[in-house]
């Protein structure tokens, strides 16, 4: 093997895609490294889907595991510090060796991204209803009355309640569930094909998330928009995504449609992050199955799989050999040498 | 509502808590009503969970208790010593068995201290041991919290990760062997594998220690977890509160009912949100609350006695209240 300093060697590389000649977005073997001061991070790691219009895909992982980097290289909002090589197909277009100018031009027509603050992503001090229009005119030739009247439309679209009168109000009079709902109208303002949500829920009430969920879940049938989520919370994922991406240490580790992937969880990180989710039905006091440790440092990642130091499977090979993400099953991809549910007894 | 179980550890009767809020550039300003009569118990050895959304009240319950700043009208009663009237040095000794854990372990952890100065702290502020004394409780908490001494006494919170920084804000908890902890969202920030290790943590430590918790979160499940008995708040005022199983079970307040319906579930066979079930829009503002019950504005269940008489807090099962003129008596609850 080689001292894993680089990339590791895979030899059982997948090849797919041909087949899904209606994507929207399709990522391939996606690589992003940060280079500063002397450190090298592979943040993401020969990532690949694709996802087609109308249709939901969840990034699933911690932090650090490179779901909201690899989303900030198909919008082209990466620093000037990372490099991304492999390549990202918008409607047919590479993106990757994009100018920035370019870039502009197809993030605000194609793609739109919601963030997990709404609070940061709104100017406190201009009125709602003057973001939405601003974002209507970069996006279109409309005169100001026009694109007024286009803001509110879109903020009755979002459902604000009251949008006539909050339209003259600053992000600070609204809760947090307004704020995002007005985050999302300025998003929309583009008419973009496809919405990248990025912990859009996170920061908001339960009772709030369910209603921003079932607004973006509307809005995707309206307009046929696909929505990528990403998301720490592999219980928002069963509800809403139709495919989900596991990642870890920068790669995807399982990757399945939504029923496929929970009737039979192959890969045990996704195991651990399915039974730490805390459920209802557990008695109180009950201790939760937890795995030790924490996610590796991307700049000194083992040459083995990068789960192995706190997986419960693991065995000499893992700490030996990377295992690449195969199709294990029809439709069903994981990266492990020793899956859950695959030991002979079931 | 007392004599049962236990003997209380804490008791909370009639807690108000009111800010005023001036008006700036046509804002309205008013009196925040953040918490408007509430009474409760926390007894030796239980934890009560504190649910709600924001707003509710939760978080400023947390902080009257510990007089933080002290609540407008009320008693609060730790170990059967009043704290409400104390100042000073009484204060601190009377609130000394009640310690809390915060949310953002970086905000509550100053980034210029080392971990053992952040420990030790309170020992000193307190007044307590000599200093090899508190040297040695600072590593005998530290190993309690699950760090190593010889690895992290020396290094300062930007050295820790999320879930490190939790547990030496625990261990500074613990440094004065507390009979109480508040835990304001504690684990909220912490990603779930984490988050996991942290609640273990928890649950072990009210083993050893025979802890009680006051444990806030927005999170119902994870509440659930955790708790033996769960209130539930809602614009300032507790809704319902009960034994943590049948409060889920059998939820009383529609209120109830909507927050556990709003739970996605782990399982994509499940039947989604029902919409029936779900409420819509925010809560109104506590500068200008309902008439009446205060979860009148968003409730199917409404009527007109709900918006002329404030439904009082009532037993309606053993140990479990409700305050609802048309409680949700059926177990028709999908969960």
């Amino acid at each position: 093997m080689s001292e894993g300093t680089t990339p590791v060697e895979v030899d059982a590389r997948v090849e797919d895609g041909s087949a899904n000649g209606g994507a929207l977005l399709e990522l391939r073997d996606l690589r992003v490294d940060f280079r500063t001061g002397g450190r090298h991070v592979r943040a993401v790691d020969r990532l690949s889907y694709a996802i087609s219009a109308g249709r939901t895909l969840a990034l699933i992982g911690e932090s650090g595991s490179g779901k909201t980097v690899s989303s900030r290289a198909v919008m082209g909002l990466l620093p000037p510090t990372a490099t991304v090589s492999g390549s990202i197909r918008f409607e047919g277009q590479e993106l990757v060796g994009l100018s920035d100018r370019q870039m502009r031009r197809l993030r605000g027509a194609g793609i739109a991204m919601v963030f997990q603050d709404p609070s940061r992503s709104l100017n406190p001090t201009m009125r709602v209803g003057a973001q939405v229009i601003e974002a209507v005119r970069t996006h279109s030739g409309l005169d100001r009355g026009a694109a007024r009247r286009r803001a509110v439309e879109l903020l009755t679209l979002v459902r604000l309640p009251l949008p006539e009168q909050r339209y003259h109000e600053y992000p600070h009079q609204l809760s947090g569930g307004m704020r995002q709902r007005v985050v999302v109208a300025i998003a929309l303002a583009s008419n973009p094909r496809l919405l990248i949500a990025d912990e859009a829920t996170t920061a908001l009430d339960v009772t709030t998330q369910a209603q921003i969920m079932e607004l973006l879940r509307d809005l995707q049938r309206q307009f046929g928009m696909a929505l990528i989520m990403i998301s720490h919370d592999l219980g928002l994922a069963a509800s809403f995504a139709d495919e989900v991406v596991v990642m870890y240490a920068g790669r995807a580790v399982e990757q399945a449609p939504t029923h496929t992937l929970f009737a039979h969880v192959r890969m045990p990180y996704t195991k651990a992050l399915l039974e730490a989710i805390p459920r209802v039905e557990r008695p109180p006091h009950a201790r939760l199955p937890v795995v030790p440790g924490r996610p590796p440092d991307l700049a000194a990642l083992p040459p083995g799989c990068p789960f192995e130091p706190r997986c419960p499977n693991r065995q000499d090979l893992c700490r030996e050999s990377d295992p690449p993400l195969s199709e294990g099953e029809p439709g069903h991809r994981w990266a492990c040498w020793f899956p859950c549910g695959q030991e002979g007894a079931e | 509502m007392t004599g049962n179980g236990s003997e209380p550890l804490l008791e909370a009767r009639n807690v108000v808590q009111e800010f005023v809020v001036r008006g700036h550039g046509g804002v309205k300003g008013g009196v925040v009503q953040a918490v408007s009569d509430v009474s409760l118990d926390v007894r030796a050895g239980e934890t009560l969970g504190i649910v709600g959304e924001t707003g509710s009240g939760k978080s400023t319950l947390a902080r009257s208790l510990l007089q933080a700043p002290r609540p407008k009208s009320g008693s609060v009663t730790l170990r059967g010593t009043e704290l409400v009237g104390l100042r000073g040095r009484a204060l601190l000794e009377a609130r000394r068995s009640m310690q809390m854990v915060f949310q953002d372990p970086f905000g509550s952890l100053d980034p210029k201290w080392r971990v053992q100065d952040i420990v030790e702290e309170p020992l000193i502020a307190y007044g307590v041991g000599s200093r090899e004394e508190r040297r040695t409780r600072v590593r005998e908490v530290l190993d309690r919290v699950g760090l190593d001494a010889d690895v992290f006494a020396r290094r300062r919170p930007r050295q820790l990760s999320g879930g490190q920084a939790q547990r030496v804000a625990i261990a500074r908890a613990l440094t004065l062997d507390p009979a109480l902890i508040i835990c304001d969202e504690a684990v909220s920030s912490l990603d779930v594998l984490i988050q996991a290790q942290v609640l273990n943590l928890f649950e072990q430590l009210r083993d050893e220690l025979g802890l009680s918790y006051l444990f806030i979160a927005h999170d119902l499940a994870l509440v659930k977890q955790v708790s033996d008995r769960v209130a539930v708040m809602y614009l300032g005022k507790l809704a319902e509160i009960g034994p943590a199983e049948a409060l889920y079970r059998e939820p009383l307040h529609p209120y109830t009912v909507a927050l556990l319906a709003s739970i996605p579930s782990p399982d994509p066979t499940a039947p989604k949100t029902e919409a029936d079930k779900a409420i819509s829009g925010d809560p109104p503002s506590p500068i200008d609350p309902p008439s009446g019950c205060r979860f009148r504005t968003r409730c199917p269940r409404a009527q007109e006695r709900c918006a002329v008489e404030e439904p009082p807090l009532r037993e309606l099962r053993t140990e479990h209240a409700v305050a609802c003129h048309f409680p949700v008596e059926r177990s028709a609850n999908g969960r």
